[in-house]
């Protein structure tokens, strides 16, 4: 016993350093995971009034550019205004509705809540997005964040009160299932970890012909996205010669260096088919 | 300035600089990332107890990563910086006595080939766990070992222009205190 004590003495301070380490490999491996950590509500809302402070500053050097792709976002919605449009005779042509149903009752799919980007990084290995915008607001963890373009920016991964913490396309874990516009094929859109603004879409067959600059969406097969948004255009085609598939380089079409404002996209008919599947797989059991 | 307001102050200066300025410098390239912020580390008093200096250590790291949401990746490195810096120390200081006669550890109090091998070799420590515990995620081992080395030396540059800009003062005291 006494040498027990005396073992601990001696090296007491290499047990603290063990203790110390453990901890932070502990967390480093349980909270890293987009789980929610303890702590990182209250740790959520202290770095985001931090952030916020610091982003005052920051936002007028970036308004000129943010102004420029407001622009553009305007343009584009102009765009598909029903005025653009002009609609040939054929085509009010008279026809006496049969369905009972009242059609033009369409059910709202999508909501988009704007937010004020106050963190951003794209130099670490993982990078997040902090947002003005939390639990109060609206904001649940797993919906899909888009920038001002509607182009896909990440995924919600953590909510406090006020702010949220988004997981952007530059982390290792972000997985979002994506199209080849032209050929239709699937994919899923990963990060390597190397360069920002560059991702990479993989599972894509090599019967498939893939020109450079070809535009990648969204599929629309998961829950946080509708289809057909933007993610990026086709910057580097990579042989992989270890499988059957290729490895495509993405350039991403938002510009993760000057966000400053990002859409989240609430999905609210989001719970009906997952209680479907839930109750497919009861059956299943 | 008493030793304690000082060391608070310059707690918040390194974790505000290194997440609003270095982690905010456009990319020079995807494999150097300058580091500063384990210059606190370095530039506690001599006489700080091992252990005080490994807890000081942890919360600087875990600071840090409340900022980056990467709880522990920061900390971990810090903490094992910490605990080698008084065997460093010990085996680097020439004058007899230096770490009585000066407060903590400079180009003044420890010379400046020594000084700078203790940076290097903290420098060194700290990224390569960091980015080993990067690369644990995803793998490709040469890309881990030039990204250390790349911005081990990118922090080394940044430590000595610290060194250069911001003298500290560094009393003389003699052996009888």
């Amino acid at each position: 016993m006494r040498n027990i004590f005396l073992f601990i003495r001696i090296y007491s301070n290499f047990i603290f350093f063990l203790i110390l380490m453990g901890v932070s490999l502990v967390m480093l491996i349980n909270f890293n995971h987009y789980q929610h950590a303890a702590y990182s509500a209250t740790a959520g809302e202290i770095t985001g009034k931090v952030n916020s402070q610091i982003n005052n500053v920051e936002y007028y050097f970036q308004l000129k550019k943010t102004n420029d792709s407001l622009v553009k976002a305007n343009a584009n919605l102009y765009n598909k205004l029903k005025q653009d449009y002009e609609l040939p005779d054929s085509a009010t042509k008279l026809a006496i509705d049969t369905i009972q149903i009242d059609t033009t009752f369409h059910r709202r799919k999508y909501l988009y809540m704007p937010a004020k980007v106050v963190g951003n990084s794209v130099s670490q290995a993982n990078n997040y997005l902090q947002v003005h915008r939390g639990s109060q607001e609206g904001v649940t963890p797993d919906l899909g964040v888009t920038d001002i373009n509607n182009s896909v920016v990440g995924t919600v991964v953590d909510v406090s009160k006020n702010y949220a913490v988004i997981m952007s396309l530059l982390h290792r874990q972000s997985n979002i299932s994506a199209k080849l516009k032209r050929s239709g094929e699937t994919g899923s859109i990963v990060w390597d970890g190397i360069k920002p603004n560059i991702v990479t879409l993989k599972d894509i067959s090599k019967d498939v012909k893939i020109k450079k600059g070809d535009t990648v969406i969204t599929s629309g097969f998961s829950d946080k996205f509708p289809f057909g948004l933007l993610i990026g255009t086709v910057y580097e085609v990579l042989n992989d010669k270890a499988s059957s598939t290729y490895l495509i380089k993405i350039k991403t079409a938002a510009d993760f260096y000057n966000l400053q404002y990002v859409n989240i996209i609430n999905n609210l008919q989001k719970d009906e088919p997952q209680q479907l599947l839930k109750s497919v797989k009861k059956v299943n059991e | 300035m008493s030793n304690l307001v000082k060391n608070i102050v310059r707690f918040m200066l390194f974790v505000l600089v290194q997440v609003f300025v270095l982690n905010h410098v456009p990319p020079l390239h995807h494999l150097v990332v300058p580091y500063l912020y384990f210059l606190f580390i370095l530039w506690l008093p001599f006489k700080m107890g091992r252990r005080s200096v490994m807890i000081l250590a942890f919360l600087l790291g875990f600071c840090l990563d409340c900022f980056t949401k990467t709880y522990g990746l920061h900390s971990a490195p810090c903490v094992l910086i910490a605990y080698f810096r008084p065997f460093l120390i010990n085996l680097l200081i020439s004058q007899e006595g230096a770490e009585t006669n000066y407060n903590e550890p400079s180009i003044k109090s420890m010379g400046f080939a020594q000084y700078f091998i203790y940076a290097t070799v903290l420098t060194f420590i700290h990224h390569s766990l960091l980015f080993f515990l990067q690369a644990l995620q995803s793998g490709g081992y040469l890309y881990f070992l030039i990204k250390t080395l790349l911005s081990t030396a990118v922090s080394l540059i940044l430590v000595l222009l610290t060194e250069l800009l911001f003298v500290r003062k560094q009393r003389f005291r003699t052996n009888t205190v």
